[in-house]
């Protein structure tokens, strides 16, 4: 059972448990920090997978504040009519928080209940001098009288025609100026002559099919657009989409528990009525395009394409990427790696869907994605809310949201075969037209967009540190740390200074040489534990503690990680009586990204060494103790 | 695979009265929007603004989620004060 089928939407994130309290906070400063204020607050707090009551809830914080709401807020303003001859008291609140979420701000009118048609057919009723700007015509099968099937087929016709009488009447009379929505028709869960429903006229199955086909030849001669409700109910299980029950005593047409799938999947029309759906997919490459890291597993190594399930989901991924392009949805790709060897699989891997011509902007640096992501949207010239990124890992993907909240940011799981899901139910690139012009639009964002290589660094980088709540924990090599220690140093290519080779034997002989100094290093943060994620080992002599092997994993880059072992090393080499530190870089075709490692770290070129080798130094007068964004736990480093 | 609802059943802490009435004014308030609410056995719709007809149905199916339990409509309707939806879940769900 999926999560849509609960009416789970797991393109968002869960609720946080502290909801309410967050949102009372808002309710609270309203009044202090202003309606544009509060409402970007709330928008924020909306981008989690809410139930009807928390929709309902954060609406009435909503609908205060809208009043006041100006145009600074960016927000995008619909007047709204919903005409149903059902009730609209769940939806409407729905529909209004929903759209918040996507940008628009929703002020809706509801005609008296059962009043939709009287409404529409007297000109001077207060529906008309509403002036809306959108008209959401959402019958159902009962009010349109779909309720019977037919043994004689003229009789489902008749039906059909009779139905249909009614809708074009409410498409046709709604108010001059407005978009009208049309909505389908859910087809029924339960059969009336069971397998025979589809191919009799007269089975109510097929009427209601039947008005739904009518109802998009409609929209196509009316220009009105089409919102597939029977499309939801089929997404959702017709069995829990109909609740007969609650039909029955609150005139609800569907079960509560998907009126925010239906609240959403109705902000996402509004938002692309309003030309503001998304323009681009940004992509990241390691474990998202492709399983593995190319700077570590090289063109070969990479899980893409037939031959392996997981190959087959990251090529699914890739192709629905195409699948996008055609309808002229840019791609782009944001990923922290060499731009070298980033490329690589896209020019050398042959079963690569994606090419390098398919990517209008193409981001592969150390630089944190935000600022990349900025950068991207300047290059293409669109809104950052014209962005949706996809990324594996929750860090990258919290940090964005942090730094960005107008950037769409699917919630994926680690599993590649959802994410396409996660992009189609999303709604971002929802549309209300397709015309040939679409598949030339892809192409002309590439051939415009220029690689303009100022990076603008956004937003304050260490709170974000500080957000992740890391704790830091360095020790000596020891028993259990030995062969994930021997692992990283025979796996690490990338962030490895020197790329020297231990065997698992090697690394037991270090753990009691006591001329060695040796450090684990483990990281954990808020999305769990990284496990063991740097390695470092210094070679003691009397003035100077040399530098053997420094590596750390790339899932952990730009997190200080390096300062806190560094300051571990200096100050056990201080206690040593040691006067300086003494690093070597030494090139290798994969370790470009810390050529300028030690220079980060404060130490100085003193010479060369070897092949294009560099060798660094670093007086320990010269340390000063970092104000780290983390906690750090340091264990005996005396090796017993 | 989901667990069947007997499973679910019998992992359920002890129904008492004390303990649903608890659980059940947690939900109260996450429906109504509502801080500190005290409800007694013969609270009803009238003692508190927020207890419409409309919401009224989101708690119900809010409690009827909660527990994985379905009330029908003529139960519904028997409803007349907290103390009765209590009743009602410790009927059912117990």
């Amino acid at each position: 059972m999926s999560d849509l089928s609960l009416g789970k939407l797991p393109w968002l994130r869960p609720v946080p448990s502290d909801f309410r309290a967050r949102l009372k906070a808002i309710r609270a400063s309203a009044s202090e920090v202003g309606a544009d204020a509060t409402l970007a607050d709330l928008a924020a707090l909306l981008l989690y997978d809410l139930d009807i009551d928390k929709l309902t809830a954060a609406d009435r914080v909503l609908t205060a504040a809208a009043p006041q709401a100006t145009a600074a807020s960016g927000l995008s303003r619909v007047r709204m009519a919903l005409l149903s001859q059902a009730t609209t008291d769940y939806i409407a609140p729905a529909i209004r928080a929903s759209a918040l979420r996507h940008g628009v701000l929703v002020d809706t009118y509801v005609p008296p209940y059962g009043q939709a048609m009287a409404e529409v057919m007297d000109p001077s009723s207060d529906l008309h001098a509403f002036a809306a700007d959108i008209v959401l015509v959402a019958e159902t099968a009962q009010s349109l009288g779909l309720t019977q099937s037919f043994i004689a087929p003229d009789d489902g016709r008749a039906a059909v025609d009779r139905a249909m009488a009614t809708v074009r009447a409410l498409v046709e009379g709604a108010p001059r100026g407005a978009t009208v929505i049309l909505q389908t028709i859910p087809l029924p869960a339960d059969p009336w002559a069971g397998q025979m429903d589809r191919r009799a006229p007269g089975a109510l199955a097929a009427q209601v099919a039947a008005v739904n086909a009518a109802m998009a030849d409609l929209c196509d001669t009316h220009a009105a657009v089409l919102f597939d409700a029977d499309a939801l109910a089929a997404l959702a299980g017709r069995s829990g989409w109909f609740d007969a029950a609650l039909w029955q005593r609150a005139k609800q047409p569907f079960a509560l528990e998907f009126v925010p799938l239906y609240g959403d999947k109705l902000a996402q029309v509004l938002r692309a009525i309003r030309g503001r759906s998304a323009k681009c997919l940004v992509l990241d490459l390691d474990n998202t395009c492709w399983g593995g890291i190319i700077g570590d597993d090289g063109v070969e190594g990479i899980a893409i394409g037939q031959g392996s399930a997981t190959g087959e989901a990251y090529l699914a991924l890739q192709q629905y990427a195409l699948s996008l392009k055609a309808r002229g949805v840019v791609l782009a790709v944001c990923s922290k790696n060499e731009e070298a060897a980033a490329k690589l699989p896209f020019e050398k891997h042959p079963d690569m869907a994606l090419r390098l011509d398919d990517i209008a902007v193409f981001v592969a640096n150390w630089t944190d994605k935000a600022s990349n992501l900025a950068h991207i949207a300047k290059v293409l010239n669109i809104g950052i809310d014209a962005l949706v990124f996809l990324d594996d890992n929750p860090a990258e993907r919290e940090r964005v949201r942090q730094m960005l909240p107008q950037v769409n940011v699917p919630e994926v799981s680690a599993d590649p075969a959802g994410y396409p899901a996660a992009i189609a139910q999303g709604g971002y690139f929802e549309t209300v037209g397709l015309s040939a012009d679409d598949a030339q639009r892809a192409e002309q964002y590439r051939a415009n967009a220029q690689r303009a290589v100022a990076m603008e660094t956004i937003g304050d980088y260490d709170s974000y540190l500080a957000s992740l709540d890391m704790v830091c924990t360095l020790a000596p090599f020891d028993r259990t740390g030995r062969t994930r220690i021997a692992q990283l140093i025979n796996k690490s290519n990338q962030f490895n200074l020197t790329t020297r080779r231990y065997t698992e034997a090697d690394v037991a002989a270090m753990e009691t040489d006591p001329d060695i100094f040796t450090l684990q290093v483990r990281l954990t943060d808020k999305f769990g534990d990284n496990g063991m994620i740097s390695v470092v080992i210094f070679r003691k002599g009397p003035e100077e503690w040399v530098c053997d092997t420094w590596l750390m994993s790339c899932r952990v880059l730009k997190r200080r990680v390096e300062e806190a072992a560094l300051a571990v090393v200096a100050e056990a080499a201080r206690a040593a009586g040691a006067k300086r530190l003494v690093g070597d870089y030494l090139p290798s075709p994969k370790n470009a990204m810390v050529s300028e490692h030690f220079a980060k770290l404060g130490f100085t070129e003193v010479g060369s060494i070897g092949e294009g080798g560099t060798r660094w130094a670093l007086e320990l007068s010269d340390i000063d103790a970092p104000d780290l964004p983390m906690s750090v736990t340091v264990h005996d480093t005396v090796p017993a | 695979m989901c667990p069947s609802p007997l499973f679910l059943r019998a992992n359920l802490r002890t129904m008492d009265k004390a303990s649903v009435t608890q659980e059940l004014t947690e939900i109260f308030e996450d429906v109504m929007d509502l801080d500190e609410v005290t409800l007694e056995d013969g609270t009803t719709a009238n003692d508190i603004e927020e207890w419409d007809s409309l919401s009224h149905v989101r708690l119900i199916i809010a409690i009827e989620r909660h527990y994985g339990i379905k009330f029908s409509n003529a139960e519904i309707e028997s409803l007349k004060q907290f103390g009765d939806i209590v009743a009602l879940v410790l009927t059912k769900a117990a």
